[in-house]
């Protein structure tokens, strides 16, 4: 049993980042905008009878209360959401997201990942407000997207914002090309055009030749290309997609991440992903938020959370993943005493070990390392071998 | 833990049956010296009846002159319509009508319409059938408007919803003869009365299919709507509507076949020269080969929109319709079109398209005479003998126990000490037995149906009668269920017509058991060989779609007027839904459990036991509610063969024009109903979700 103080604690080192130091471990972090595209400020989501109600009333309570002097190991933040928490669970609400910060930058993919009842749904719903959030603020480009009106939150999902679900949400009563469309008819945009729009989508997403089909006349793989381009449809900048590929076979899922991750270079969306499986998670995701009862328990990248699970809960799941695929030799490269060796290859930083290891055979003294086209130093057989040997699971 | 909570609530109840059967038992021996005991007193009686009738005349004096408004406003739209049937020649008619089964079904149902609306025309019955079709035609929309209506209002405030499902519940179940009386009363005699009565009848199905079609729609398809940045508006109309579409439709065939009964039924109180009227006043001059005649155009009325409205709820046809090519959309309507202006066209020189010769009347009414009474002297004997075995040792037990029905003009003897002894000691026997051997439950069960065959419904006293019934609906369905159980069975006790309420009830469980038999049996069979499978189904839609009366008409040929016919012909009603739901449940008991059943060496009668039968038992539950239901419609209807208790008492109320006591009768058969429904809906509830069948 993971008890709940390693839980807390795990949540002060990794979560809430602090927004006003830029975040170090985004992949555009210092290269692009300062602003996140998303920010999420500890979002609370309460579920029962007048829960809003009763969670502004404790909110506040608890805030009066504070006694820091008493627990002076524990930020004041932490202390008041978690007691915040015990006592909302306590009197028969259901807590499916308590205290929940991160921020998304631009182009990032982002995944949230957790089991069912982790609260990973009801986070994805609050960022596009199909679910309400309870408390706390929810940042858009900068804009407080909780006090956009009906209007404007319409207008915001029809231009802003494309989301992807489980299980398609297809209208079945309209053809693969109709229902690409739908979102623009809704803007009221002209047939023709509309339907211009809708086939360059069609096309990005390979299905050619399908326009005229109903839903029920594809196959799992295809509806989702369907919901996916349809998501697209209006050119959005945020892409939330709600464990997209769940319902499909493992084989058809594989081929449907390279397509996400082929579309991704193509559109460079800021995309928040929600996902059960940790290895699709670690496939695709630039950054990975785990969650567990409405916790968000640790966030990294996902090598970071192999290497340094925060809790036992973490480790469960990063247990078997294999080291080499995760540990990029850019980790391994001292960048201050940075070699170079002349007549061998080089490779990204970005690289994993599995895919280093074959070049050693005919390159047994090591490759260079690169990083933005740059030389940053040298990695050898025996590097990889103590990297391997010291994460050993 | 969880055991022990049952043992619990297993002791709780074998208290409370135990006080509620000795309770009974000292009612019981009491009864004869006690008069208040056996019979309720009269002087307990209530004027309800009497305050209603006064109430009815204030609100009717105050508000006929307005409703007659409202009246002539519909009559207008109605004449009109039924004016210009009238005037369509009727290959016009045929033509549209034909070209409309085309859209919605395919060649087939266009030929099948063409062939019964000729019928129609071959019988001579072409003008009243056009003037039962005007006055269906008005009131569906009107019908589908109002459901539509009701039910959006419905569907998004569990607050309304909580006060709109009960009403539709009375709407449904309150025999329609019932709500005539107040309607004719407001809108006076006519056609009228039969617009606005099948209007209220036909929208409780539109509402309820609306209401589940849009509760149906997966959170997933409403959520992506709303993403793709639909309004409200835009959500309700281009989300909801079409994701709901189907079932809606559904609900449409329903209102259809509602409003088409109904209008048949209005003709009771003489409106127009419709053809339910026709068939009316065949029947009650006796002459069954010309309403038999008559009878089967209202039969096939009811096939061909039956039929139609059906095609309509296809959603994947819809689809393809929508996207059809041009041509393919249009054609049926030119052709139909073309046929139109031919017909007027060609209408002058040739009379017989506007009004067909009587010359060419094909009415074989003598001869279906004559053979049936050629057939019912050949078979007097046997028809007799049938007839009067179901009375005497079926019907005649259940109404009014062995103790009375055993004499020796029926069973032939007469009832001795020693056989009431020999009774007494098998049923204790039988109990004990079924105590030790199965369940203290089991015991009870047959100490209470002992008890209730020996005095009958009309001889146990009623406080009996009240007391076993409402325990047993509080301990199947809840004590909300067994005190409106208690207070129903109470109304019926205060408003003095508990003994024409036990009348019914008797008839109606009488059928019931033989449906529930003879349904089950066919069920069975249906489920395990898809070639009775097939032929069952298309009957059972043809009996459900049938207006009630049709169905009278060939039980009248065969068994006269009385008990046994209406028996009879509420059997084959209300025989429909345990055949589907017994076929149904057992069809989709779950593949794995079979399987696994298989696998362990069940022979397929163990199968059928002890797997496939426990497990679609609440399905069966459903349909043995469903049949209740139907058997209580059909009840109302056969009191104009002749059936008594409560039907009978509406039936005379509308003849007396007396709203107090037509309603107090109504809402009786309405209460029964509803108990009937509760009980069993929450005992198939319950235990679909101890079975893990629903969340």
């Amino acid at each position: 049993m993971t008890d709940v103080k390693t839980d807390s604690a795990a949540r002060a080192v990794s979560s809430s980042p602090d927004p006003s130091l830029p975040s170090s471990d985004g992949p555009m972090a210092g290269s692009t905008a300062d602003t996140p595209k998303i920010a999420c400020r500890s979002v609370w989501k309460v579920y029962g009878p007048d829960a809003d109600k009763r969670f502004a009333e404790l909110h506040s309570q608890l805030h009066s209360q504070l006694h820091p002097q008493l627990h002076p190991q524990l930020h004041p933040q932490q202390f008041d959401s978690e007691q915040l928490r015990q006592t909302l669970l306590e009197e028969g609400f259901i807590v499916a997201a308590a205290d929940v910060s991160f921020d998304v930058q631009p182009g990032e993919i982002f995944i949230i990942m957790g089991l069912s009842g982790s609260g990973k749904s009801t986070m994805v719903r609050c960022l596009s407000r199909l679910v309400e959030p309870t408390g706390g603020e929810v940042l858009l480009d900068g804009e407080d997207f909780l006090a956009a009106n009906d209007a404007e939150l319409i207008n915001i999902r029809r231009h802003r914002m494309g989301m992807v679900f489980q299980n398609f949400g297809l209208m079945p009563h309209l053809t693969v090309l109709e229902n690409i469309s739908f979102p623009l008819k809704l803007q009221g945009m002209p047939t023709k055009q509309r339907n211009a729009c809708a086939r360059e989508v069609l096309e990005l997403v390979g299905l050619q030749g399908r326009e005229n089909s109903f839903p029920r006349q594809l196959s799992g793989g295809q509806q989702q290309r369907v919901g996916i381009a349809r998501s697209l449809a209006v050119e959005p900048d945020v892409w939330l997609l709600d464990e997209p590929f769940s319902a499909l076979d493992p084989l058809i899922r594989r081929q449907m991440q390279d397509e996400f991750l082929r579309l991704q270079t193509i559109l460079n969306k800021t995309i928040v992903f929600i996902t059960h499986d940790f290895l699709e998670a670690l496939r695709l995701a630039d950054r990975i938020a785990i969650m567990k009862d409405g916790l968000l328990v640790q966030l990294g990248t996902p090598t970071e959370l192999v290497l340094n699970p925060a809790n036992d809960y973490v480790a469960e799941f990063t247990k078997d993943v294999p080291r080499d695929r995760v540990i990029t030799v850019g980790e391994l490269v001292d960048p201050l005493h940075s070699q170079t060796l002349p007549n061998t290859p080089s490779i990204a930083d970005s690289t994993t070990l599995n895919n280093v290891m074959p070049l050693f055979e005919s390159h047994p003294n090591g490759v260079q390392v690169t990083r933005d086209e740059q030389i940053i130093g040298v990695v050898t057989p025996a590097m990889v071998i103590q990297a391997l040997a010291q994460h050993q699971s | 833990m969880q055991s022990g909570d049952k043992d619990r609530v297993g002791l709780h109840s074998v208290w409370v049956w135990s006080v509620v059967l000795i309770g009974s038992a000292v009612a019981i021996w009491l009864a004869p010296s006690v008069a208040w005991l056996a019979k309720p007193p009269v002087d307990w009686v209530l004027p309800i009846a009497d305050v209603t009738n006064q109430i009815t005349e204030v609100i009717v004096n105050v508000a006929k002159p307005a409703f007659r408004f409202i009246g002539s406003v519909f009559a207008i739209p109605m004449e009109a319509l039924q004016g210009l049937l009238q005037l369509l020649p009727w290959p016009a008619t045929i033509a549209l009508f034909a070209a409309l089964a085309w859209v919605a079904a395919g060649w087939k149902l266009m030929v099948f319409t063409v062939l019964a609306l000729f019928y129609m025309v071959l019988t001579g019955y072409w003008s009243p059938s056009m003037n039962t079709l005007g006055t269906v035609l008005i009131s569906i929309p009107l019908a589908l408007l109002l459901g539509f209506g009701l039910a959006v209002v419905t569907y998004q405030s569990p607050r309304v919803n909580q006060v709109v499902q009960p009403l539709l519940d009375f709407m449904q179940t309150v025999p329609t003869f019932a709500y005539l009386i107040p309607i004719m009363l407001l809108f006076g005699f006519g056609p009228v009365v039969g617009v606005v009565a099948s209007a209220i009848y036909a929208c409780p199905p539109m509402v309820r299919n609306m209401i589940v079609g849009l509760q149906q729609v997966p959170e997933e398809v409403i959520e992506s709507g709303r993403m793709s940045g639909a309004t409200p508006l835009q959500l309700f109309w281009q989300v909801r509507i079409p994701n709901a579409m189907s079932t809606i439709m559904v609900g449409v065939n329903q209102a259809t076949m509602a409003a088409l009964s109904m209008v048949i039924i209005a003709a009771i109180i003489g409106s127009s020269a419709d053809i339910g009227w026709e068939v009316l006043n065949q029947m009650r001059k006796a002459r069954f080969g010309e309403s038999l005649i008559a009878g089967l155009v209202i039969a096939l009325f009811a096939m061909v929109l039956d039929r139609i409205s059906l095609g309509f709820t296809d959603r994947g046809r819809a689809v393809e319709r929508q996207h059809a090519p041009t041509i393919t959309r249009v054609t049926p309507w030119l052709v139909a079109a073309i046929v139109v202006m031919g017909s007027f066209v060609f209408a002058p020189q040739l009379t017989w398209l506007s009004v067909w010769p009587e010359g060419w009347v094909f009415y074989p009414a003598d001869v279906i005479n004559d053979a049936l009474k050629q057939l019912t002297a050949d078979y007097a004997a046997v028809m007799k003998s049938i007839k009067n075995t179901a009375l005497f040792y079926y019907l005649l037990p259940i109404r009014i126990g062995f103790s009375k029905a055993i004499s020796p003009f029926s069973w032939g003897f007469a009832l001795e000490t020693w056989m009431v002894q020999g009774y007494a000691l098998v049923c204790a026997l039988l109990c004990v037995v079924a105590t030790w051997r199965y369940s203290w439950k089991v015991g009870v069960g047959i100490v209470i149906t002992a008890t209730l065959l020996w005095f009958g419904m009309t001889g146990i006293p009623w406080i009996v009668f009240i007391a076993v019934v409402s325990t047993l609906a509080w301990q199947v369905a809840g004590w909300r269920v067994g005190i409106t159980s208690v207070l129903a069975w109470m109304f019926m006790v205060l408003t003095g017509i508990w003994q024409q309420a036990m009348v019914s009830v008797a008839m109606c469980l009488a059928a019931v058991l033989v449906c529930l038999l003879f349904g089950g049996a066919l069920g069975i069979w249906a489920s395990r060989n898809d070639r009775v499978s097939s032929i069952i189904r298309p009957i059972n839609d043809t009996l459900q779609s049938m207006p009630l009366f049709v169905i009278l008409i060939p039980f009248l040929m065969f068994f006269q007027i009385g008990e046994f016919t209406s028996f009879l012909a509420i059997i084959a009603y209300a025989i429909v839904p345990c055949i589907r739901y017994t076929e149904h449940g057992l069809r989709n008991v779950p593949e794995t459990t079979v399987e696994a059943a298989v696998s362990i060496g069940c022979t397929p009668r163990q199968l059928l036991w002890n797997v496939k039968l426990p497990l679609a038992l609440p399905q069966i539950m459903l349909g043995l509610n469903q049949t209740v239901m139907f058997a209580l419609a059909m009840l109302v209807i056969t009191a104009l063969v002749g059936s008594k208790g409560l039907g009978q008492s509406v039936y005379i109320a509308l003849s007396n024009s007396d709203a107090g006591q037509g309603l107090v009768a109504g809402f009786s058969m309405a209460f029964i109903a509803i108990v009937a429904d509760r009980v069993l809906q929450g005992w198939s509830l319950r235990r679909q979700r101890e079975l893990g069948l629903v969340q």
